[in-house]
Parts: C-alpha cells; structure tokens; sequence
C-alpha cells in the first residue's frame, strides 16, 4: 500500500468510512472451478435498480475503491449499464473475472469507462491443468485471448493464480505468462470452505510441505531469510494492532444485498434490501463486534509466537467457530514459513495426547502387592 | 483576456474525506488529496463555468483573498492538475460526456 493509500485508509477508520468494498453481482457462471466456494444457482440476484440505489448509498457512504466480482460477473446482461454508473460516481473500480466473455469490444468499452484494473484467474499455463480445474475445455485459451485484448486497450490486468493440490507445480509457468504479458501475477495459497459451511474443498489445498518449498522460492518472496523470519516477541502495542480491515475500512456485499465484513467472513450483518448500506456498516451489531476486536483479544493466537506477523484470516477463523480464534490453515502456513508450529498447533497435539494418555487403575480393595 | 476553462478528467477516481478530495489518476494509478480549495476547485470544475468565475464565485467568498491573488493560485493549481491528467484545461468549453459526480 502506497504510504498516502495508508494515510487515507487510516483517516477512514478514524472517521468510520467504508473505503474499500467488494459487490458480488452475481453467483452465476461459465466456469465450474473445483475449489469453488459458491453455489452458482441464482436465489434472487439485485435488480439493475436496486444495485444502482446500492451503488449511490455506497458512493454517500465514502466508498472510494469499489471490486465487482462474482460468479462471472459479464453474465449480467446490465453489467456495463452497472459499471457506467458506477464510474459516474467516480469509484474507483476493479473487476475480477475469468474474462472468457471479454473480447476487444467489451475490453474497449472497460477502457473507455476508466476501469483501474481487472483481475483475471488463471490457474496454470497449460490447458490440460486450467481446463481441469475450471471445467470447461478451451477457457484458458478464451482467458489468455481476453488479456491480449485489455492489455491492447492499455488496461492494467492482474493474473491471479490459486495454488492447489492439482496445479502448483504449475506457478513458475503462470508467472512467466504473465511476465510475457507484461502483467502483475499473484500466488494465493487458500482454498476456502464453501460458503454454506461445506469444507471439501479444503482437500484442495497444498500440504505445508509444498508450500514450505513455495515459501523458499526467491523469485516469489525476495529475501527467503527475512520472509521465513520468526517475528519478535509481540509488544503490548503491536497487540492493539487490528486483525484485518475487514468491517474496519471494508465490506463485501453479495448479489442478494447481504452485507458481510469481508467476502471470506461469513457474518451476516443486514441486507441492503431492507436497510441502507451506511445504517448497517454504522450500527449493526455484528459489525460493531468484529470492530471490537483487536489482536489482544485473540483466544490461542495471544500466546503464539507467530502473533504479529500471521496471515491469521479472522473469516476463516470464524468458519472454523471463533471469530477470535485461530485460522487452522494460517497456523499452516506459519509453521510452513518458519517452522515453528503454532500455538493453537501445540495445543491440539497436547488435546491429541491426553486422549492416549494411560491411566493407572486404582488397585481393587482388599487386593495385595 | 482569454477565459480558461476547467473539467475534471473523466478516467480519475475521486472520493472526498473529511473536506479532503481523494483522487486516484487513471493514467498511473497515482493517489493525490487535495486540500479544501482545491477540492472546492475539481469540485466546481464541470468544463463550463470558467475558471475565473469559479473562483469569484466560489473561492472569494469562502476564503478571504483578492481575486486577482486567487486567480493567480487557481490557475497555477489548475495547470499543476492537469499536468497530472487529474484537469483538463482549455480556452473552449470542454464537454466530457464521461464526467462523473464528485461526493
């Protein structure tokens, strides 16, 4: 984050203010991904109407970055009706799409609206691993076109690659695709639950040995020995730290106007249907809880060596019961960077242990040694 | 004299906090606030009204300063503006179908 980004954002959590959101327009899609967390039927997707009235709530709010995303979101028949008015209101606007749908006319008309960047996913350079995960043969073909035609308009587009089980031999390629490309490429680890609570997808996710050999790569981390650092003892300052900006300075909301502190935090905390966007984020009650929280108050994580530099996701964390517990799959991840287990960890295998423990049976009355 | 005019570029992105313009530039993505005059400046900038009117009309009566001294900064922070590709500037009316509604 650039240091004036910082100044604002720290400005917008003083002040309370909703900088950053991300707008779900849909759940549909053209692609089946198999570590997807959605259910792609539609349950009632907000009108073109009722997103616009969203979207000028959102604008009064101080809503400043704006990511539409989904599903797919070039499913939606108004979707470049929703941009327009979106950009009349000055958002400043990221899309995040497989851009299967996306040829020169609709990559002309994102420049032409002033787009600020579109996040395609990509999850290897070979069709045989993308077309697997994705499940529709030909899509990184019609992806990798896609971006020919928003880089030809001078559009700033990011290859998001999630690493997984089934293609994370695979990230050097993407990376050199995105380096031809001349385009940004980020690498995410986390496979998350589905959002109706269901963990399969989990079985997805890389073991901590492979992302210990990804978390050594020097192309990706830069100084492998500052990155796999242990952190410092934590200070009683740094604990008063926040966990993430979720429902500090950002919020998701999906296609049916629920309003969440983050798309991977679960939370239900209104529905803009009913209420307007600034009332929830203001007073709901759940929002005003997560806001509460600091890394003090952290069960688990307190005692942890990995306090302060963990990628601890309170969403996760809450999909695993506790909001203020500790997120399993970051405790991973520490222990893959540093190779030090967790606290919450040690304590499962302490649990682990008591259940084998061997109790001596009290000797029967009256018997002798 | 020449009248200048002033539109606010269609391909930013701008938010106002707290009285303080937010502004990110479409052609690199780099941030600028603006203080409250300058805000009151972008703000009034629709390609039509001339720039001296916004000042005699806008700033002089927030702010207690000459016009001629007001002017002479709006100007000077109108080209600085441009030069960033946050301003369009002209001696015609500018029409920029794509201009948005600052808040």
């Amino acid at each position: 984050m650039s240091g004036l980004l910082a100044e604002m954002t720290a400005k917008a959590h003083a002040l309370n203010v909703p900088l950053n959101v991300q707008l779900d327009l849909t759940y549909r899609c053209n692609e089946r991904c198999v570590h997807c967390y959605l259910d792609h039927d539609d349950h009632g997707e907000m009108t073109t109407s009722e997103i616009k009235r969203l979207l000028d709530e959102m604008a009064d709010a101080g809503v400043f970055i704006l990511t539409l995303s989904g599903g797919e979101i070039f499913l939606r028949k108004d979707f470049f009706d929703i941009l327009a008015h979106a950009r009349r209101l000055m958002f400043c606007v990221k899309l995040k799409t497989n851009a299967v749908l996306i040829r020169e006319h609709q990559a002309r008309r994102i420049r032409e609206l002033g787009v600020h960047s579109i996040q395609v996913s990509i999850y290897s350079h070979r069709p045989e691993v993308h077309d697997a995960i994705t499940l529709v043969p030909g899509s990184l073909q019609r992806s990798l076109k896609a971006i020919r035609f928003l880089k030809s308009q001078g559009l700033k587009v990011t290859i998001a690659n999630v690493l997984m089980t089934e293609n994370w031999n695979d990230y050097p390629g993407v990376r050199a695709l995105a380096d031809e490309f001349g385009v940004e490429c980020t690498l995410d680890p986390t496979v998350t639950p589905m959002m109706d609570g269901n963990r399969s997808t989990l079985r997805l996710g890389v073991d901590t040995a492979t992302l210990r050999e990804v978390f050594r790569d020097k192309t990706l981390v830069g100084d492998v020995e500052e990155f796999c650092a242990v952190s410092e003892e934590a200070s009683e300052d740094s604990l008063e730290a926040l966990p993430c900006s979720a429902g500090h300075t950002a919020c998701y909301v999906s296609p049916y106007g629920d309003v969440y502190p983050c798309v991977q935090f679960p939370l239900p905390t209104g529905n803009v249907r009913q209420q307007r966007f600034v009332d929830i984020w203001r007073d709901s009650a759940q929002m005003k809880e997560v806001r509460s929280i600091r890394l003090k108050d952290l069960t688990t994580c307190t005692q942890c060596t990995h306090v302060t530099s963990c990628t601890r996701c309170p969403g996760l964390a809450y999909m695993e019961g506790n909001m203020r517990g500790p997120s399993s799959q970051d405790c991973e991840k520490s222990l893959a960077r540093t190779g030090i287990a967790s606290a919450n960890m040690l304590s499962k295998k302490r649990v682990a242990a008591n259940l084998i423990q061997i109790r001596t049976l009290a000797a029967p009355t009256g018997a002798t040694a | 004299m020449t009248k200048l005019y002033v539109a606010r570029s269609p391909r930013v992105a701008a938010r106002s906090l707290d009285g303080e313009m937010m502004i990110m530039s479409g052609q690199d993505s780099t941030l600028f606030t603006l203080n409250k005059t300058a805000t009151i400046l972008w703000q009034a900038a629709d390609g039509a009204t001339p720039l001296d009117q916004i000042v005699e009309q806008k700033i002089c009566r927030e702010f207690e300063v000459e016009p001629a001294v007001a002017m002479k900064d709006a100007e000077s922070l109108a080209r600085q503006l441009a030069s960033h590709g946050i301003l369009q500037l002209d001696e015609q009316p500018i029409v920029s179908l794509g201009t948005g509604e600052p808040r």
